[in-house]
């Protein structure tokens, strides 16, 4: 039976669509973990990365600490996190945000340290003050970059947050965590597919949110240019 | 913290280091060796790429673990079935970066190169490769560090890696193990890292002067495809 | 020769030494061992040591890793690898040779779903006869690790409870913890129901009687739960294992579950020899040093062979 067939056989089961062990609500709980952590790295990253995509400063020591960054195993971190804390909601919480950061700071500066100094020029020689120009002209430029950042960032959450099953958390990686125990391949076969689903689902939902928040210019521009 | 622990078992400390570092290069070298041919066709033959770039979007989201035990059945408790899951990420993090590199070639480069007799293969192997070192070289950056990271998740299915330490560590509850776990996989991440960047420049000393086209290609590897 | 061709040539020649270097390191490389061979599918000329991945059962391995080398048998340790659904199948087509088992739940839950077999004599026969042709159980100890239905002292004194049987009418307000495949042992939540039938309010899937599985009892997360009965928390968390009279839990005890084909004297010698020292005593106070005191697996193994003048 092929890997494919193992899930179909699953997913078709009814049972698997209802209770508090079936699939919408382990989406929901995978869901909900991954939007919380993706929101707090926003809050923390995007200011970071206007500030040092504006100023030019730090952009090359920032993007280094991202790579590193990314080096942290996020298996161990989780571990770590319930050893020092318990098991909270901060004990997931601190690695998938962790995790979450580097691409939307890496973009936000690349987005904003980007921005054509012939367009800065001409806002400043209009009269904007520092803020109006980070916030009216290098921005809205900046967008699409930033835009695909907290995308790539939650795409790595949605497949990290598997991992979270192992230290007893809800969530889709339940299914490859039990099914992995009790060598139900249909289960994790079927496990794995929902979470492929659901990180494209998040793809074309921020596609389209790309399509209300990128300047029409902008889009324009971008596809002339290719 | 423990630090007696660290000296009395030095051996397994090493061991599991390497093993580490193997899973984390094999798989990123393997994707190369696919994705600079791979690459080059997509840029011979624009109309591959979008969808193998969706393939690789969807292969990167598949969750790691899930890969690993799909694959027991057919390759066995080994190293191999952590490195094939690996290799396929590594692709799906090179084959952007190559076919970037390579678009990221200056016009006037290629110009040059054509009036002076290239023709478009060759040109794309001697000249427009070379020049894309730098960003692939990024891409590499990325594709090493991730694989030492997830490597250790092997752990979960017997494939020795420093993971062993986050979960025995956790399993008697002992934190020294979980510390030297991590502070070690961030160093041999670390230390692939800087091989990689002095690689850079040793293959392509015109590129030394300008940093900030480094730290470009590593943030447009780092973060997407569409940059 | 051009800047780029030399960068080029430069790049292939460090790339096909580098491969060429990783390659020949992978194919050679294992968990820490005495001697390193890739795992094959037939049986080889070196043992392969396998655990589950929990601590106790490395220590078992360890053990028998360490008395087999002694007497000179090339081993290979291959430890983790995670639960009996997991690894039996490797076993079975001879990847891994030994592996530290509990007959009761081999028996129960990989050769005979349907046994009833409960004493020690009565499952090892069962399992002689059962297990496939490939497989074979070597001598027993007399140390037993066997799941149970665990509470806190604290609820043991407050609900007056010494054995299951007295948990069923408190039953809609257990929740009860253990390990995911619990749900669909025959030990576990469908032996319960079986034998004492109990319907619990809810199951947590947690781990191998570890410390999630600690924590949620310990923290009132779950009422009850599957620990087992070597873990030496029972003592430091005031924990209390609940009587078995109608024998749910089968006996369980420690034994190796070997590939028949690569099996010499030496090996079954050595590894009989281990199992008619190892008591329940002994393995209780080995899983404290090595999950409380986090003494080395290698050295714990070693004190306990040397003591009882074992090859080490």
């Amino acid at each position: 039976m092929s890997f494919l067939q193992f899930a179909w056989d699953w997913l078709k089961s009814s049972s698997q669509w209802s209770g508090p062990d079936g699939i919408p609500i382990r989406v929901l709980q995978h869901l909900g973990y991954t939007a919380l952590s993706v929101l707090i790295a926003a809050v923390i990253a995007l200011p970071i990365g206007l500030l040092i995509g504006h100023y030019r400063r730090g952009g090359f020591a920032a993007v280094n600490v991202a790579n590193v960054w990314r080096a942290i195993p996020t298996l161990g971190l989780l571990i770590l996190m319930v050893v020092l804390l318990g098991f909270s909601a901060l004990t997931w919480l601190i690695p998938l945000v962790v995790l979450a950061i580097p691409p939307i700071l890496v973009n936000t500066y690349e987005g904003v340290a980007g921005v054509d100094e012939d367009l800065k020029d001409a806002a400043r020689g209009m009269g904007m003050t520092q803020w109006q120009v980070l916030w009216k002209v290098e921005l809205p430029v900046a967008i699409p970059l930033i835009m695909l950042g907290l995308r790539t960032s939650a795409i790595f959450v949605v497949a990290t947050a598997t991992i979270a099953a192992e230290i007893g958390l809800g969530g889709l990686g339940r299914y490859i965590i039990d099914g992995l125990a009790s060598n139900n391949y249909g289960e994790v076969a079927g496990g794995a597919v929902v979470i492929v689903v659901l990180a494209l689902a998040v793809q074309v939902i921020f596609v389209g949110l790309r399509r209300l928040v990128v300047p029409t210019g902008l889009r324009e521009q971008a596809r002339a240019s290719r | 913290m423990e630090w007696s622990w660290i000296p009395q078992n030095w051996t397994a400390i090493w061991q599991y280091t390497l093993d580490n570092a193997l899973l984390g290069l094999i798989p990123p070298v393997i994707g190369l060796l696919i994705s600079v041919p791979a690459g080059i066709a997509c840029v011979l033959w624009g109309w591959l790429y979008p969808p193998v770039l969706s393939l690789s979007s969807a292969i990167y989201a598949l969750p790691s673990l899930a890969l690993f035990v799909v694959l027991i059945d057919y390759t066995g408790l080994g190293n191999l079935t952590v490195i094939i899951p690996l290799a396929l990420f590594s692709l799906c993090i090179l084959i952007p970066t190559v076919v970037d590199g390579l678009r990221s070639v200056p016009d006037s480069v290629r110009q040059a190169a054509t009036a002076m007799g290239f023709t478009q293969v060759r040109r794309l192997v001697q000249v427009e490769l070379p020049l894309a070192v730098p960003v692939i070289i990024a891409g590499m950056r990325v594709a090493v560090v991730s694989s030492i990271s997830l490597a250790s998740v092997g752990q979960l299915i017997g494939v020795s890696s420093l993971g062993y330490f986050f979960i025995d560590g956790f399993q008697r509850d002992f934190p020294t193990e979980i510390y030297v776990g991590l502070a070690l996989t961030i160093a041999l991440a670390l230390v692939c890292d800087l091989i990689l960047v002095t690689l850079r420049a040793v293959l392509t000393p015109w590129s030394r002067g300008r940093q900030r086209d480094s730290s470009r290609a590593v943030a447009a590897v780092a973060v997407g495809t569409e940059a | 020769m051009s800047l780029s061709s030399l960068t080029l040539k430069r790049g292939a020649a460090l790339g096909l030494a580098v491969s060429a270097s990783l390659a020949l390191a992978a194919c050679g490389s294992s968990s820490p061992s005495k001697s390193s061979n890739p795992l094959s599918g037939s049986a080889s000329k070196t043992v392969v040591i396998g655990s589950a991945n929990f601590p106790e059962n490395e220590l078992l391995a360890e053990i028998y890793s360490l008395a087999l080398s002694a007497k000179g048998v090339k081993v290979t340790d291959k430890f983790n690898i995670g639960s009996r659904e997991v690894y039996y199948p490797e076993i079975k087509k001879g990847a891994v040779t030994i592996i530290p088992e509990y007959n009761g739940a081999l028996l129960t839950t990989s050769v005979d779903t349907t046994s009833t077999a409960a004493s020690t004599s009565a499952v090892d026969a069962a399992l002689k006869a059962d297990l496939p042709s490939t497989l074979e159980i070597l001598n027993p100890s007399s140390a037993q690790d066997k799941d149970s239905v665990t509470v806190t002292q604290a609820y043991a004194t407050a609900h007056h409870l010494t054995s299951i049987a007295q948990l069923k009418p408190l039953e809609s307000s257990i929740t009860f913890g253990g390990p995911p495949e619990f749900q669909t042992r025959t030990d576990g939540l469908i032996g319960l129901k079986k034998y004492y039938g109990l319907t619990f309010k809810k199951f947590e899937a947690l781990d191998e009687s570890g410390p999630i599985t600690l924590a949620a009892l310990v923290d009132g997360k779950v009422q009850a739960a599957d620990v087992f009965t070597t873990t030496p928390q029972i003592i430091t968390d005031h924990l209390v294992s609940l009587a078995d009279p109608k024998n749910n839990f089968a006996a369980q005890n420690v034994l190796p579950l070997v590939y028949k084909p690569a099996m010499t004297s030496t090996i079954v010698s050595t590894l009989n020899a281990i199992s008619a020292k190892l008591t329940t005593a002994a393995l209780l106070q080995m899983d404290k040093a090595v999950i409380l005191d986090h003494a080395n697996y290698s050295t714990v193994a070693e004190g306990f062979l040397k003591a009882e003048g074992l090859p080490s």
